[in-house]
């Protein structure tokens, strides 16, 4: 092998290298993906992270299939705010916000902590497909 | 050295494709918008929930919801308006009483916009068949014709129409929508 070929050798090794780093690297950002998550899905996640549960993902469309807007922002005084309410689980099992129907009457209660914790862990705060997100930035092509 | 480089080039490539679909395709033919096909996808695969979570798979799938309802081409994918109107779905109204219905206000407030595009109608009628007067007088808009200050750019940055709309309830990428009236003065063919 000639010196020439050999540095266009190494030269291209180091490409396939500093690719397959970009490669693993864009996996790693990409992969937990929101692009798919349904319109107006909220993540909540003030205080499951360090209570090492999984965040909480509230689906509007499941819920405005069975109330109108005007049963949860108005009656139950649930904010226009992702994160904005500060639910706990104390509150929850007083009755108000989520436990005002997840009590074993109206929907089903409590004690099925698997089905509203179902967040990825480290999933932040949001609301799922708002017009921010959704505008096509270099940070969030993947939207 | 090659060895390691190409161990981990096939690694990536059975990887990549698994983890991102088209996302990693220089060819794909939408580069940046998401395929239509990874619409109201089911939970385990929506990004947002963990797909090791037992509770996940017990959940709905959105488009197996959304079957029977009317299309729209944004958000949910679903005309709601017209779901409501339709009778598909018959959401309460109260929280204990299945056959309260909504008191429901027809008045249309005309909205002038400079430039090219139609007017804005902003229809109570729809509006209070979901929500109560006070989810928006007074906190977000003043009960008084031209009293509010609105623009697009505010709108798509989460203000006025915009604490609904492009959050849970149609999105603004529906422009025709919201500016239905054209400048000529004529009634809006459709959107209301
Ligand atoms: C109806 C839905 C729902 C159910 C069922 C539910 N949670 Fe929660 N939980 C929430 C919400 C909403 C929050 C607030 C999330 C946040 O902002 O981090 C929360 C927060 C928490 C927190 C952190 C805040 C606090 O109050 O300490 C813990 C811990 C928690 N939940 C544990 C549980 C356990 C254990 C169960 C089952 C016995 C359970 N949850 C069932 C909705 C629910
Ligand atoms: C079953 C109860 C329920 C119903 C019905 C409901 N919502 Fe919500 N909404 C919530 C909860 C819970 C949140 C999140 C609050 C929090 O995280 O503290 C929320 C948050 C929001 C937000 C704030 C999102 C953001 O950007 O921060 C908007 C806007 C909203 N809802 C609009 C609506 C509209 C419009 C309807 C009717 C089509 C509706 N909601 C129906 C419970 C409900
Ligand atoms: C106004 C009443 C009401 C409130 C408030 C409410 N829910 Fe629900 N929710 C329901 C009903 C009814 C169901 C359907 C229950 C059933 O299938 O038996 C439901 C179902 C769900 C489901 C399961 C959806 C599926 O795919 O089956 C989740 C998750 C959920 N609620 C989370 C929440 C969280 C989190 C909150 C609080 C932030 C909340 N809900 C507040 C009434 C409510
Ligand atoms: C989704 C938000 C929303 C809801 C819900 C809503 N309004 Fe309005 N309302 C508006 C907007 C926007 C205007 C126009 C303000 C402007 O032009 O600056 C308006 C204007 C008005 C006006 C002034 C009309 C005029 O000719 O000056 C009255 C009165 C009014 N609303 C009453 C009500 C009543 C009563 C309800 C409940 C039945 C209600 N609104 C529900 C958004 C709403
Ligand atoms: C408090 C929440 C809220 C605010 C604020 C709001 N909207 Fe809406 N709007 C809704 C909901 C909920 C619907 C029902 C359809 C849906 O969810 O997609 C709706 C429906 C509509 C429709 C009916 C579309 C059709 O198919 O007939 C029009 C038009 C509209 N909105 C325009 C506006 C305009 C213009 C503004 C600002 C002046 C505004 N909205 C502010 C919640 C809101
Ligand atoms: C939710 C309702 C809504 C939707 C959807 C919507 N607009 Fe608007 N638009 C408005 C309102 C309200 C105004 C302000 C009218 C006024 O000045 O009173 C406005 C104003 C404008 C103006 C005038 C300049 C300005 O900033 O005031 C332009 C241009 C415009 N919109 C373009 C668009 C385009 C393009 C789309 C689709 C991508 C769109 N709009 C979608 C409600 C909407």
């Amino acid at each position: 092998m000639s010196v020439g070929t050999r540095v266009r050798h190494r030269a291209w090794q180091g490409g396939i290298m500093a690719a397959a780093l970009l490669a693993l690297v864009m996996t790693l950002l990409l992969a937990p993906s929101e692009a798919r998550a349904e319109y107006g899905d909220v993540v909540m996640n003030n205080y499951s992270d360090e209570a090492d549960m999984r965040p909480v993902v509230f689906p509007h469309w499941f819920h405005r299939i069975r109330f109108r807007c005007k049963v949860c922002h108005g009656d139950l005084g649930f904010e226009f705010e992702a994160g904005g309410n500060e639910i706990n689980m104390l509150k929850i099992i007083d009755g108000e916000y989520c436990g005002a129907c997840h009590n074993g009457n109206i929907a089903w209660g409590v004690e099925n902590c698997e089905l509203c914790h179902t967040g990825k862990p480290g999933t932040e705060t949001q609301v799922h497909g708002s017009t921010l997100k959704r505008l096509v930035t270099p940070a969030s092509q993947s939207q | 050295m090659f060895r390691f480089a190409s161990l981990v080039v096939a690694v990536l490539l059975l990887t990549v494709p698994l983890a991102q679909g088209q996302g990693n395709d220089p060819l794909s033919f939408n580069r940046l918008m998401p395929s239509p096909d990874t619409r109201n996808a089911p939970p385990a695969e929506d990004g947002i929930h963990d797909a090791a979570s037992e509770g996940t798979h017990m959940l709905q799938t959105p488009r197996e919801a959304f079957q029977p309802l009317p299309e729209s081409n944004a958000g949910n994918y679903v005309d709601w308006v017209t779901a409501l109107q339709e009778e598909h779905i018959t959401p309460r109204f109260d929280l204990n009483d299945p056959t309260r219905r909504p008191t429901v206000m027809d008045l249309n407030i005309v909205r002038e916009v400079k430039g090219s595009m139609p007017d804005v109608v902003f229809p109570h009628k729809e509006h209070t068949e979901w929500l109560d007067c006070s989810n928006c007088h007074p906190a977000i808009f003043i009960p008084q014709r031209g009293a509010n200050q609105m623009s697009m750019a505010e709108i798509m940055l989460g203000e006025q129409c915009g604490a609904c709309h492009g959050r849970v309830a149609f999105p603004v990428t529906d422009c025709r929508a919201c500016h239905s009236r054209p400048k000529d003065g004529a009634q809006a063919a459709g959107g209301q």
